[in-house]
């Protein structure tokens, strides 16, 4: 070909520009190569990422006050807050008219309770006012304004009005702020009064927690994991079971033993007790606090990291230590300088499957937690499942995703994705 | 031809549907409830004769810690598999604000009472919402341990707070309602002023003050089960919870524990039906209702329960527990002896302000 004066394009066999012809195949196996993933893939966008996606959307959406009150929340765009005084007429026939209808469609009750996570006796004023409104008629009982302070004179409240108004657009960056001890304000964002300021000191506590817990299962699991790697494999697997065996136990007992184990009048403190160690008006307080949390995941999230470095350190050739070892190094320095280095892969990965697992925890510190050992996560779960403020537990969720997504890009940096073994 | 097939399809419609309104219920149902001796209680009231009477199939989820939550996401993916749920009534008022549960008419809805008192009056002021059938009336109050607590038994709820007649650790739930209606008790504020005060922000101020001299002694619980556990291990000197649970802890375990009914908080709890249910499911789940509500099935429940039936007809119905034989009378949070002094729960107040005062004792409980 090297010799060929022809400058046109190289041909396949059937006539085509070769490099098409090239293009066309490649695409064709992508394709199919494709093909092949798609269920899965289109399961896990369906099924994972979608509803994960529309949940943190919660975090941001506000369109419910528009939805409810459309013709109250345009009237009220006039209105000046700073002027100190309730909005006219016009806005209480607006909002005359929308509740009617919201009454209707009883969809006010869930505005009051919307609004309620905001400013505290919209919930009642809310579904008292719709028992009212139900029985008035538009055209005849105007004006309206005298007739909703009669209900209840929190309607003349600037306060009321100003909530109203601060969340009336679609949007909101109210559930951020409340999340990082912050509230919407007259002027911009300000810092909650200091007796509501709970979740930066929680994020912190997450975070501290789940480092000391990823710290000293490295601590616990690295020895455990280097005589399972070094015995001969029939004893190793016979080990393997003993850690094996909590790793399939539930999660409740394991939590629950420590329970039993911990308390006061538990087992550790009773053998104190009889060993004369510790007097029994003055046993140890080793639970409901942090260092019961401590504990307690630690055990639970043990094999996690035992796991993972056993995997590499079977990898890692016993042939090394002997040759540093005849080129005169001590047996510290073997291993220090010779072994140690191979299995950081190993301490790698196991510390990012501990550490993000503890940071999501909540089940295990909400049994031994008491007050100062539980986690943020055991916040989002009772704005999910107790005091229905999605939006904010949507807040709370992204702020989490968002810190462990920049840990993983500093470990990235740091110690390189790529030093990351499962064995 | 087609039009003819249609006609005939109309017309046989419009002739069946009547008759089959009145059968076409479903046959299986799914009710929802809290599990342990209180479903198994509700098990044997309502659901066995239930079941042999129609020979509906009825599946058991204990789900009702967070029916409210669930629900939700189950309205909001557009498919309840839930029939009939029970939740307290706090939960049931949300329930309803949410437009989650259906409005019940109680004088055509449930069953009047024997003497044909309509049930919208055998059941009174419990009729705390629309959507909400009251079953049952409990109280959360404290039990303490008989053998360390000294000489003395506590006779007042402000034992709770008293540290030097009562030390060791007190259990307490860990959720402002209730605790600080009791903090202000014991800082002397008049009971029926309770409520004024904790409208104010100083009175919140006031009733965490006082939750503060003790915080170092608590043990704060969040299931049911915590404190008669940890009566039983002897970790706390008293411990606040459902009555009913302290009765098993006494009749059914025999630990040394004993009741201090004194500001005893009452409660209810009671059925649901869920919004947007088919209307076969709807019929079922309605006439479930009415079945499991009447006056002597709300008596039977406190055969295995210690909690009050939430109808007045109700009362001189109950009898002796169906295992130990005893008299339940004086079991019942509701017995004269038992409510010399107590506190209802102030549902209006809390739907209010549970997210303001929440928020303040989370943070006092952090700090």
């Amino acid at each position: 070909m090297s010799d060929t004066t022809d400058t046109g394009p190289v041909l396949a066999a059937d006539g085509t520009p070769l490099k098409r012809s090239l293009a066309r195949a490649l695409r064709m196996q992508k394709l199919r190569a494709l093909m092949l993933i798609a269920p899965l893939l289109l399961f896990v966008l369906l099924t994972f990422i979608l509803p994960i996606v529309d949940m943190l959307f919660r975090s941001v959406e506000n369109q419910i006050v528009s939805e409810t009150l459309p013709k109250t929340v345009v009237e009220l765009q006039e209105w000046d807050a700073s002027s100190g005084e309730a909005p006219g007429e016009a806005v209480f026939a607006a909002l005359a008219a929308d509740m009617k209808i919201a009454v209707e469609a009883k969809t006010h009750t869930r505005l009051g309770s919307r609004l309620n996570y905001e400013k505290t006796g919209l919930s009642s004023l809310f579904r008292k006012s719709g028992r009212k409104v139900k029985r008035w008629d538009l055209a005849e009982d105007a004006p309206f304004k005298q007739k909703f302070i009669d209900i209840d004179e929190d309607w003349g409240d600037v306060d009321v009005w100003r909530t109203l108004q601060t969340y009336s657009p679609a949007f909101t960056n109210g559930y951020f702020l409340n999340s990082i001890d912050m509230q919407k304000g007259v002027d911009g964002p300000e810092a909650r009064p200091e007796n509501q300021q709970i979740y930066i000191t929680l994020f912190g506590r997450t975070l501290f927690m789940s480092l000391v817990i990823t710290a000293s299962c490295i601590l616990l699991g690295y020895p455990v994991a280097w005589i399972l790697a070094n015995l001969p494999s029939r004893t190793a697997n016979l080990l393997m079971i003993l850690v094996l065996l909590p790793f399939w136990t539930s999660l409740l007992v394991r939590t629950s033993a420590w329970k039993v184990m911990l308390q006061q009048q538990g087992v550790i403190n009773d053998v104190l007790v009889w060993l004369g160690l510790v007097a029994d008006d003055s046993r140890l307080v080793m639970i409901n606090n942090q260092f019961g949390t401590i504990v307690a995941m630690t055990h639970i999230l043990l094999p996690f990291m035992i796991l993972p470095m056993y995997s590499v350190m079977q990898t890692i050739a016993p042939t090394y230590l002997r040759a540093a070892k005849s080129l005169g190094a001590t047996n510290w320095t073997a291993f220090w300088r010779v072994y140690f280095p191979q299995s950081v892969p190993g301490i790698g990965a196991g510390s990012i499957l501990v550490f993000i697992l503890a940071i999501g925890y909540y089940i295990t510190p909400e049994i031994v937690g008491g007050t100062k050992g539980v986690f943020i996560s055991n916040r989002i779960a009772y704005h999910i499942s107790s005091s229905l403020n999605w939006g904010l537990a949507a807040a709370l969720g992204t702020i989490l995703l968002a810190v462990v997504l920049l840990l993983y890009w500093a470990y990235d940096k740091i110690v390189g994705i790529d030093n990351v073994k499962l064995g | 031809m087609k039009f003819t097939k249609l006609t005939a399809l109309a017309l046989s419609t419009a002739i069946c549907a009547p008759a089959a309104f009145a059968a076409d219920m479903a046959d299986e149902m799914t009710i929802v409830s809290w599990g342990g001796a209180y479903s198994k209680s509700q098990l044997k009231a309502y659901h066995e004769p239930y079941s042999a009477k129609t020979g509906v199939k009825i599946i058991n989820d204990e789900s009702s810690a967070e029916a409210v939550a669930k629900l939700r996401a189950m309205n909001e993916a557009g498919n309840v598999t839930w029939d009939v749920v029970d939740v307290v009534a706090a939960d049931a008022m949300r329930l309803c604000d949410e437009g989650l549960a259906m409005e019940i008419d109680p004088d055509t809805q449930l069953a009047p009472a024997p003497d044909g008192t309509s049930a919208a009056d055998d059941f009174g002021d419990l009729l705390v919402s629309e959507c909400f059938i009251p079953q049952i009336v409990y109280s959360t109050t404290f039990g303490y341990r008989t053998d360390l607590v000294g000489d003395t038994a506590p006779t007042s709820v402000c034992a709770v707070f008293d540290l030097e007649a009562y030390p060791g650790k007190r259990a307490l739930e860990k959720r402002p309602i209730n605790n600080m209606e009791w903090a202000l008790l014991c800082d002397g504020v008049p009971k029926d002023e309770v409520y004024n005060v904790l409208e104010t922000e100083a009175g919140q101020e006031q009733a965490l003050a006082k939750l503060d001299t003790i915080k170092d002694s608590v043990v704060w619980w969040s299931a049911g089960a915590d404190t008669p556990q940890l009566l039983a291990d002897g970790e706390v000197v008293m411990g606040s919870t459902y009555n009913g649970r302290l009765f098993s802890v006494i009749e059914e375990q025999k630990q040394p524990v004993a009741m201090l009914w004194d500001a005893q908080v009452f409660d209810l709890d009671g059925w649901i039906i869920p919004a947007g249910l088919s209307e076969e499911r709807k019929a079922r789940a309605l006439d479930y209702i009415m079945f499991a509500t009447d006056t002597q099935r709300l008596a039977d429940q406190a055969k295995f329960i210690s909690y009050g039936p939430a109808r007045k007809s109700s009362a001189p119905l109950v009898g002796k527990h169906a295992e130990l034989g005893i008299d339940m009378a004086p079991h019942m949070p509701t017995d004269p002896e038992n409510a010399k002094n107590t506190f209802l729960y102030n549902y209006e107040f809390w739907a209010d302000y549970r997210d303001d005062i929440d928020a303040k004792f989370q943070a006092w409980l952090a700090k």
